[in-house]
């Protein structure tokens, strides 16, 4: 029991809070509480903060939409929050999209599809290429480009509000992940994502590896969605700064060796 | 292979899957977001100003006490996430508070175009979220047989739609009553297309764009004196052809020759 606890505290804690954040909204809908109205598009905090998906801020900004005083506040606070604790830490403790990625990416290591498929065909550059897409298209069209094709937010939406054909689009996303690519569409794809990783360059909160206690078993190597953030591992004792790190913290929890663990970023390179 | 050609390949992959990508997700955009007869709640921004607005964050459908607001899911073929009405099912009973707008974070619904321009209180009977149009044809009414489902369901009751007394012809004893909509005081809520008795209804609601059309500025009301202001707009354009090129006097001397 000690040893489950151990080996998947953030898991568990994770799931709780993305399980939690999504209650309270379908609350809201449901039987009108007030703790978090709206979605993750944009919610209301208590009736009193305004919180704002800052990238369809960004994209609304394309579209030449005048910007409400709350909208940029909400986008603001959110930015500013995400980008202290670990830009991508939205990513892997309240998108609704991550149990659905992660699903996939367990199927795989169970199946063994990773030992098969060793090489990945595709960048994960892509991200930062559909960002510059949903800004284009945004500015050309007029209108927000990813929030109307936004898989996320056919997810929560759909938690909230009813899911219609939404299931196709949670079903497309885990058989690519699943079958297609390893960690697809969140590791690859998602501009939000690589939003994220961008404005949490700088982040606060990030995974310190220790090198003298790694025993090069690369176990959090298998488990982590986005590997390259490890290339350090078993090499030097250094913290984890790419931004693209989730702060999933699967690599602390399936570590043996304390090797990996949470810590504040270090203002200064090389101490 | 070299690494400049490989660079060079690589370039061009990535410029390829860009386009790709770029013009399918454009293309698939302008579709969904072509769609017009889409009723929005009240207070909307103009539809390509509310595309780009609205965050889609679905506040303005749970502010709404009727549930008459819904958000558009995957397979509801209107722009995903945006919120829409259908008033058939459950119009809009017109809130004298009109909960749905202050919520708006982004101002797609404009709180100010729901409220009085003096007071600033809000009123729900600014609100213009399409109008009621009558098919003649399928309304009852018209026939001669005694229905004002309608015009008693009408919250703005004897100013958005009005009864018309005329003589029914065919029994020469009779009076048709039929409802006539005045779009300067229709809010498009949409109760009387709820009300109608007919099996599809004969009144029905569409946002005013498709249920209007416009004269132009090239015919006035001459005996309207604030028509007459919409003659500062008009534009004349002459037109030279071969017939016209001299003054018509002139044609007329030259015994129409250059007619024949």
């Amino acid at each position: 029991m000690k040893t489950l606890w151990n080996n998947y505290r953030y898991l568990i804690l994770r799931r709780l809070v993305q399980i939690s954040v999504m209650v309270l909204y379908f609350g809201a809908n449901a039987w009108g509480w007030t703790i978090l109205m709206g979605n993750l598009s944009s919610s209301n905090f208590l009736g009193l903060i305004p919180l704002s998906d800052p990238y369809a801020a960004l994209q609304m900004l394309a579209a030449g939409a005048l910007m409400a005083t709350d909208l940029i506040i909400g986008a603001l606070i959110i930015t500013v929050a995400y980008g202290l604790i670990g830009g991508r830490m939205f990513c892997s403790w309240v998108c609704p999209v991550n149990p659905i990625t992660d699903a996939a990416n367990f199927l795989r290591r169970k199946l063994g599809f990773n030992q098969i498929q060793k090489r990945q065909p595709a960048t994960r550059n892509m991200r930062y290429w559909a960002i510059a897409l949903s800004l284009i298209i945004s500015f050309a069209l007029g209108v927000t480009a990813f929030e109307f094709i936004s898989p996320i937010s056919m997810v929560h939406r759909g938690i909230i509000f009813g899911l219609g054909f939404g299931w196709a689009a949670i079903l497309v996303i885990f058989l690519f992940d699943l079958f297609v690519l390893k960690n697809g569409w969140c590791g690859h794809i998602c501009p939000l994502g690589g939003f994220y990783a961008l404005t949490g360059k700088f982040s606060l909160l990030r995974v310190d590896h220790n090198e003298e206690n790694c025993t090069a078993c690369m176990k959090c190597k298998e488990v982590c969605p986005e590997v390259q953030v490890l290339y350090m591992i078993a090499k030097n004792s250094e913290q984890v700064l790419d931004g693209e790190c989730t702060n999933c913290a699967r690599c602390i929890e399936v570590c043996d060796d304390d090797a990996l663990e949470f810590s504040i970023r270090k203002l200064k390179s090389g101490s | 292979m070299t690494d400049r050609r490989k660079f060079l390949l690589n370039m061009a992959r990535s410029v390829g899957l860009a386009g790709l990508a770029g013009l399918t997700w454009s293309a698939y955009v302008d579709e969904v977001t072509a769609s017009t007869l889409i009723l929005r709640p009240p207070g909307a921004l103009k539809e390509e100003d509310f595309l780009a607005t609205c965050i889609k964050c679905g506040m303005c459908v749970e502010a709404c006490p009727y549930d008459t607001l819904l958000l558009a899911k995957p397979g509801d073929h209107k722009p995903m996430g945006t919120p829409y009405f259908v008033p058939r099912e459950v119009p809009c009973y017109m809130c004298p508070d009109i909960p749905c707008v202050p919520v708006c974070p982004t101002g797609a619904l404009d709180e100010k175009s729901v409220s009085d321009d003096k007071s600033g209180e809000l009123d729900i009977n600014k609100a213009d979220m399409g109008l009621a149009v009558i098919d003649d044809e399928s309304c009852i009414a018209f026939w001669g047989i005694q229905c004002d489902a309608c015009y008693r369901a009408c919250p703005i009751f004897g100013d958005a739609i009005t009864i018309e007394y005329t003589k029914n012809e065919r029994t020469g004893k009779h009076a048709f009553m039929k409802p006539i909509v005045h779009s300067d005081h229709c809010t498009g809520c949409g109760l009387c297309e709820r009300a109608c008795v007919t099996e599809k209804p004969a009144i029905f609601v569409l946002p005013r764009e498709n249920a209007l059309g416009r004269a132009g500025d090239y015919y006035i009301k001459g005996w309207d004196k604030n028509d007459e202001k919409r003659l500062e707009n008009a534009t004349s354009k002459t037109t030279t052809t071969e017939i016209s090129k001299d003054s018509a006097t002139d044609s007329l001397n030259s015994s129409m020759e250059d007619l024949y």
